[in-house]
């Protein structure tokens, strides 16, 4: 496997901070609006960006977190079976404008299990996504996002990783590509 | 990833603690989902369920159907009442003539003890043991274990006592068995006809004298005295047993400290419990109930996942 740095650290920041204006340049004060991380990865964007609009706005932001399991596609079609994380969403999504955050948009699949599992809480009056990274070109399903950190182009084998620093003790995104890839394209 | 290293449920005997503590893990999850506004998830859209009870059940029955609807499986339901049981079928026929119309998983309730795990060997879809006579009922200890962990926190160290008419209880068994796994202290107590000769070998304490049992305590499982089980007379009368292993409020306020109150249900009010008692801030009883749908739904999402495609 062999590594490549998409953003560090301090593009990371950059990007949870523009992303965090681009936000409030829709949503204004947030009266209206929540947001709701995606479990298991997309609650740390969640609460970087939670973080960031709240030292901005100086105004405290509704979020909450969203597990999807149970809405998947895939449950039975995998060899063990698919565990639950916590959801936590301690508000009414009623009539809100909702911004789903995830850190990775890929296949698309995801953020269709989290748009079924959302309407669950209740019927939001607008649903927006905002995915750290985009990996472009590789969707099975209709699906983009309104607010975007990074856009990269990847082959399905390769895996992008968003990490932090709370976990894996370094703010960074790393793109993965599998050992002769190169080879066979040559 | 972590998944069950059982195919079926027949009975908490069979699982390890790691099963256990995946089940009650997975539950409160559930938990969580039949507390939204919309309380159903499309997980088992393709999967059909038949629940086949050859013992009367009410609350069983009720709570594993709607467990099955929230996790939104098809289900069919079938009594042995209105049955071809009643014209002389075998077990293994009836359920084989539902399996050939495509059914994955078997709920089954049956008066006689093994039934589930007889079946279970017998047939290609997975089986959920809904009690088997006296034997056991492992969804029922599964719920109280997880209604004693949301209670106090944990299971690990606490000491339980089961009271009442041991002999014929499968919920006694599989308590024993899924609380000792989870590391807990059983007594049982009871008056010594209905405890049965050589339970101590399943590591549990015994006691016939219900306030020694109450002053030990953590949890006190009081069940049903099962009259429909009794051929013979193990007692002199109901009335009496109410008087020696009955629990009322005045004994309950005597102790020491505070226990948390359970009962599988159907209460006989005034017999084994008072009401007073039944309807106490200690009393977990309806949380029992509730917690039984969450509990269900685990079991049934994580076996579900071991059907072949």
């Amino acid at each position: 496997m062999e590594k490549q740095v998409i953003l560090n650290a301090t593009q990371l920041e950059l990007t949870l901070k523009r992303l965090s204006h681009e936000l409030i340049e829709t949503h204004g004060n947030f009266e209206n609006s929540v947001l709701i991380g995606l479990q298991p990865r997309g609650i740390h964007v969640t609460t970087r960006l939670k973080t960031q609009l709240e030292s901005i706005l100086d105004l405290p932001i509704q979020a909450g977190t969203l597990d999807i399991t149970f809405h998947r596609d895939d449950f039975r079609r995998r060899e063990t079976p698919l565990l639950p994380s916590i959801t936590n969403i301690d508000f009414s999504i009623e009539n809100k404008r909702v911004i789903l955050i995830d850190d990775v948009l890929f296949t698309g699949r995801t953020i269709r299990a989290g748009l079924d599992a959302l309407l669950t809480f209740g019927r939001p009056s607008q649903v927006q996504l905002l995915a750290l990274i985009d990996r472009r070109f590789s969707r099975d399903l209709p699906i983009q996002a309104d607010y975007i950190g990074k856009t990269v182009d990847t082959l399905a084998s390769e895996r992008v990783a968003v990490e932090w620093k709370e976990i894996e003790g370094q703010d960074q995104i790393l793109l993965f590509t599998k050992e002769g890839h190169e080879a066979a394209q040559r | 990833m972590k998944q069950l290293s059982v195919d079926n449920l027949t009975g908490i005997v069979d699982l390890t603690r790691q099963d256990i503590e995946l089940i009650l893990e997975t539950a409160s999850r559930f938990k969580e989902v039949i507390n939204r506004p919309i309380k159903k998830v499309p997980s088992l859209r393709d999967i059909t369920i038949a629940n086949v009870f050859f013992e009367n059940s009410t609350r069983t029955r009720l709570s594993f159907e709607l467990a099955q609807k929230r996790l939104s499986a098809d289900i069919v339901n079938f009594s042995a009442a209105s049955s071809s049981v009643k014209k002389g079928e075998t077990l293994v026929d009836t359920v084989n003539n539902i399996l050939a119309m495509k059914v994955d998983m078997v709920v089954m309730r049956h008066p006689n003890p093994g039934a589930a795990k007889f079946l279970s060997e017998k047939i290609k879809a997975r089986v959920i043991n809904a009690g088997d006579g006296t034997h056991e009922h492992p969804t029922q200890a599964l719920l109280d274990a997880f209604s004693i962990q949301e209670k106090l926190g944990t299971v690990e160290g606490k000491k339980v006592v089961i009271v009442g008419d041991i002999l014929h209880s499968r919920v006694a068994l599989s308590n024993i068995y899924c609380l000792q796994k989870l590391g807990a202290e059983v007594m049982v107590c009871g008056p010594s006809t209905l405890i049965p000769k050589y339970i101590h070998e399943l590591g549990v304490k015994v006691s016939h004298h219900l306030r020694e049992a109450l002053e030990w305590c953590d949890v006190a499982n009081m069940l049903r005295i099962q009259l429909e089980r009794q051929e013979i007379k193990y007692f002199p009368s109901l009335r009496e047993y109410a008087q020696l292993f009955g629990l009322n409020k005045a004994l309950l306020d005597s102790l020491s400290k505070e226990i948390v109150i359970m009962h599988p249900g159907p209460i006989n009010r005034g017999v084994e419990i008072t009401s007073d008692v039944a309807d106490s801030a200690q009393s977990i009883i309806l949380d029992q109930v509730e917690n039984g749908v969450a509990v269900r739904m685990a079991v049934i999402y994580l076996l579900a996942a071991k059907i072949e495609r």
